[in-house]
Formats: structure tokens, sequence, C-alpha cells
């Protein structure tokens, strides 16, 4: 019989993780009854809270603050090290002292969406109503729901105009609704390596996804916190799958090639012999560590039901008519999840509307997740445009 | 990729402003009305519209280069990334009051395609080029034998960019073909200078080394 080995039990026990959503070490803003979030779906979700850093200071006339928006599996610990995984900030390449988002500068916010699970309400928080987590019972989100919440902490922190809206990704798309929700709210956005609306192979992708974590017996229709179990192998699968689509053919080659991992010959087995396969295996069970089962649902399906035009008769260019606020959108060649040709269209639609655009795609051979790590083309364009804007905005410039 | 980075500013900070700005350059901005929307089809590294802003004109840009791109972009001008030949085809109509093509029409695969994309998406177009019925690349074809090189236009035949080269007579018959109505003409020496403006089209033709164009939609059914 050949020898089997699936993905491994997270290292980290999943109630470790479990406290963060509820009690998160990050600040936090909540908001009762009174003030409820309105949804997509129909449904005002209240109480709900929200958890959020911040680095820098806030100037005194509040024109200094930047949200980060992060991507689907992300959180709020855009610059500083991980409670739960004790690993650095996940964007520290790019937000920091000295750095292009430069924390000396700028007042950097970064908040957990809506139905994430690192603190602000989502589908493993505990329903204030029952008493026990949320899991399925939790209203279907939307882009436009955690751009919603994300406007009321803004509220919560006298901020009228964000100087910029910076996102990758599911971040990106974030940026972008803000700009076409809020556009007098913005006055500068940066949208990296993302799109206007999820396009049917990536719909594909996140459903994939959802089986894999819904065909594990440990999910138990979304209930496995009442059961005492996790669907680790489950949303491992998922996270293998969609790892792929965020690297590139040249990347896995370059990096892994047919190389295999701690000895010489194949094991005639389904054993991870390929470096590639262990690479993949950790990627999913170091994930499972850190994220929520029914979190991942939610969050893939915000990003399925995602598309600006739709909203606007179907005619993007709309969505942005008039618009005063100043656009970088950025592409990186080898990304198949958001291919350039995403960001044209997008740039075209920005065109259209006589909107303040610029546009550069980045050469690397390092898939989509390149705009996560140290590209410094990238890193040469966000702080020119930043730079560039803080100064039209009349921010004092570095270092003054 | 050590070179690429040394080519941007330190840290990303833009350089002050250029104080000198090209002749050929001034003479487009002299010819831009204030408070008009100009796109800047290879715009290089945004010289050109940083002129234009400051005459209050609101300007954007496309640029084939990444470089060119991230420089303009510290600059804090609008620049897309993108190419003459294949992009212009997603700007509306109508969108910009005028549409610069600066140095880049003999570097175009379907000039005239082109052409017609400028004054479609613009009410007005300023193009310029080199002349190729310049007196010393008539000379040098002539007496060398050769393919003219000058320090304008420095590449050899093999390896340039520019693939469609005109005379300024050429251009005009271009823009009589497909109906353009040329408002401005004027031809520049080799130091920039206009040429003096009651000379015959034949002495621009020779002695003019480069044409530039303020071009306007002609009436339909001409």
């Amino acid at each position: 019989m050949a020898n089997v080995q699936s993905i491994a039990s997270p290292a980290i026990h999943p109630e470790d993780r479990a406290h963060e959503t509820d009690h998160p070490s990050s600040l936090l803003a909540k908001f009762g009854m009174d003030q409820p979030l309105k949804l997509d779906c129909g449904i005002d979700l209240t109480p709900f809270q929200i958890a959020y850093q911040t680095y820098g200071e806030l100037n005194a006339d509040r024109s200094n603050a930047v949200l980060v928006c992060h991507a689907l599996t992300g959180d709020q610990h855009v610059a500083n090290i991980h409670p739960v995984t004790g690993k650095p900030g996940w964007w520290e390449t790019l937000v920091g002292p000295g750095r292009p988002l430069d924390t000396d500068r700028y007042f950097v916010i970064c908040s957990n969406v809506i139905g994430g699970c690192l603190g602000s309400t989502g589908p493993a928080s505990t329903n204030p109503a029952t008493g026990k987590v949320w899991g399925l019972d939790f209203p279907i989100i939307t882009i436009p729901d955690m751009v919603r919440a994300q406007t009321m902490l803004i509220d919560r922190l006298g901020i009228a105009t964000l100087f910029c809206v910076v996102g990758g990704s599911m971040g990106g798309m974030q940026a972008l609704q803000w700009t076409a929700a809020y556009p007098e709210r913005v006055f500068s956005a940066l949208a990296v390596a993302c799109s206007t609306r999820h396009s049917a192979q990536n719909i594909a992708f996140h459903e994939l996804g959802r089986q894999a974590v819904m065909a594990d017996p440990d999910w138990h229709h979304g209930r496995y916190f009442e059961q005492g179990t996790h669907p680790h192998r489950g949303l491992g699968v998922a996270r293998m799958a969609a790892h792929i689509t965020y690297l590139s053919d040249a990347a896995l080659h370059r990096k892994f090639g047919r190389r295999m991992q701690d000895r010489e010959l194949p094991t005639f087995s389904f054993d991870a012999d390929f470096q590639v396969e262990s690479y993949l295996r950790h990627q999913g069970s170091s994930f499972v560590e850190r994220f929520d089962a029914n979190s991942y649902l939610y969050l893939t399906r915000a990003m399925d039901y995602f598309d600006i035009a739709a909203d606007h008769g179907g005619v993007l260019a709309r969505a942005f008519r008039g618009i005063q606020t100043r656009f970088c959108v950025v592409s990186f060649t080898s990304d198949w999840l958001f291919p350039t040709t995403e960001s044209r269209a997008l740039v075209h639609a920005l065109n259209a509307s006589s909107a303040r655009v610029s546009f550069a795609e980045i050469e690397t051979d390092r898939g989509h997740d390149a705009f996560l790590l140290d590209v410094p083309e990238f890193f040469d364009i966000s702080r020119g445009f930043l730079q560039s804007g803080g100064a039209a905005r009349g921010l004092p410039k570095a270092g003054g | 990729m050590a070179a690429q980075q040394q080519a941007l500013p330190l840290n990303g900070i833009a350089p002050e402003p250029a104080v000198t700005y090209r002749g050929d350059h001034l003479l487009v901005a002299e010819m831009v009305e204030r408070g008009s929307k100009v796109l800047d089809v290879g715009c290089g590294e945004g010289d050109l519209l940083r002129l234009l802003e400051t005459r209050g004109i609101d300007g954007r840009g496309i640029e084939l280069s990444r470089e060119g791109v991230n420089r303009c972009v510290a600059k804090g001008l609008a620049v897309v990334q993108g190419d003459a030949d294949t992009d212009l085809a997603n700007y509306p109509d109508d969108a910009f009051d005028y549409v610069i093509l600066s140095q880049t029409l003999q570097a175009t695969r379907q000039p005239k395609v082109v052409l017609e994309h400028l004054l479609r998406i613009g009410r007005r177009a300023i193009v310029s080029f080199p002349n190729f019925g310049f007196w010393r690349m008539r000379l040098q074809l002539l007496v060398g034998g050769h393919m003219p090189r000058t320090e304008n236009l420095p590449s050899t035949w093999y390896d340039t960019p520019n693939i469609h080269f005109c005379t300024i007579k050429d251009f005009v018959q271009l823009c009589d073909e497909i109906n353009v109505k040329m408002e401005r003409a004027v031809a520049l020496d080799l130091y920039g200078r206009p040429l003096r403006l009651n000379l015959p089209w034949w002495f621009w033709n020779m002695f003019g080394e480069q044409g530039v164009f303020l071009l306007s939609r002609a009436e339909k059914g001409r």
C-alpha cells in the first residue's frame, strides 16, 4: 500500500486564534445597537466591532490618514509582529518609517474586514443574540459592506477625507470601492494587482476552495466550533489550490523545479517527494493555524460578488464620473489571477471619466504575490505617487 | 537592475523642475490654449507635461517605458503605461482639447491610424516629427550613399525605433488625404528655432530639421 500523508494538524491551537476573534490584541471600535452596519443583503448587522491597528500620528488638520486594506487572507497586522503566528507584518516592506508608506509622515490605519476572523465581527465571532459562534448564521457580506464598515471607523476617528486608500488584491477591490462609493472622502487611491470585478476563472477557483472546506467531515455544516473540530484538511486544500494561483509557472520552476525534498530518489508513494509538494503542504497547514474556515467561505464569496460596473448600469466609467481622486494603478506581468488586462480595463474607464490616473505594469515572474514581495520597481512608483500626492495635499516633505 | 535603480531619483524624490525647456516644447506649449485638457502621447519623462502644468493646463500622458512612467508619477503627473499603436483606440471620442504626439509619429507602426485617433480623441492635435527631407539627410543619402544619421537621430538603420520616416511634404499630403485641417505649421531649424513664416513649402522641406503642426478636423463632407 502506498504511503499516504495528508496536511499536518495545526501546531497553534485553533482556540488561540479564536480568542483573537472576540478579544483581539488590537485597537477596537465597537458599534452598538444605535449604529448598525447596513449590509447589501438587507440585514442590519448589530452590534458589531472593528479591530484595527494604527501606525504614525494623525496630524493637526487630519489630512495625512492612509487606509490600508488587506487582502483575502490578510489582517490588520500590516506592520507589526502578528499576535498569533509571531511573524512580521504582511506589508512591512511597504509600510514603516522611511518606507514608501512612510509612518513618519502618514497616519496609517489598517482594519480587519467585516467577515474576517481576527477581531472584526465575522462568522467566527460570538453572536451576542445566542451566545454561540455565528457560523453560517452570519449574513453574507460584500466588498461594499466591508468598505461601509471602514467609513464608520474613519468617522469614529474623526477623519473626513483619507489622504490615500491603498490595497492589493481584495484590498485593491476595497480601495476601488471607496473611490466609487465615497469619492469625496478619498484624495488618492493606490490599487495594486486587482480588478473592478471578479472574473469567472477567479470565481471558479474560489468555488473549488469552498467545496474543499465543505467536503471536510470536520466542517459539520459550519458548526465545527460546537463539535470541537476544525476542518483543517479542507481549508488546507483550499489554501494550497489558491496559493498556486498566487504564483506563476516561472516562479514555481525557479523556486523548486523538479527538485526532491530531503531525498535523492522517489519513494514510490504519495509522500511529498517533490519540494513543491512539501512547500504547498506547509502553506496549507500554516494557513489553517491563523484562519477560520467559515471566514474563508464568506470572504471568497464577497470577492465573487464584486462588480463595480454592475452597480452602474454595466458601464464602469459611470462609477467614476467626475471623480477628483488621484489614482495609481499597478499590475504585474506574471499575475494571472488579476492580469494586466483587468487593470487596463479600469484605466480605460478612468480615462473615459477624465480621472487623474497613472498606471504601470511591473515586470516580474513572481505572479500575483508580487505585490507582497520585495519588488523595488513597485516601491518606487508607490513612493513617487504618495510623495507627489502628499505635496498636492500640502503635507510636509519627508524629513521635514 | 542596478542601472534602472540608479536612473531613479534618490529615495524616489522628484528632482526640481527643469528650468530650461526644449525649444519644440515651448513652441507646442504656446499652441495650447490655457485651461485646456491635453493628452501627451509618448510623454517620456514628463518635461512637456510639467511645462504645460505651469500654464494651468490639465495634462495626461501615455508612455511606453515603465521607467518613464515612474519618473512622471514621482513628479505628480498622471501617466499611463501604454503604446500609441495599441492603446489610443481605448480612449473615448472628444476626451481632450489637444492630443500631442511629439517626435513619436515616425516610431509608430501605423502613423495614419494613429493620426486619425489623435483627432478623434482630441478636438485638435499637435504633431511634431523629424523631417527626413532636411538637407543634411538628403546629402548623406546622395553623397554618402548611406542611411542618414544626425545628432537628433543617431540610431543605425538596423536598430532604430523609427520605422516610418517622412518629409514635411509627405506629412502635408497625408493630412490632405485623411481630411485633416492644418491650422498652423512651423518648421524648426537644427537648433530648434522656427524658420521664417513667409517661406515656401519647398524651403521648409529642405531646411526644416523638424516640423510642428497644429491640426484640427476638417469640415465634414468636404
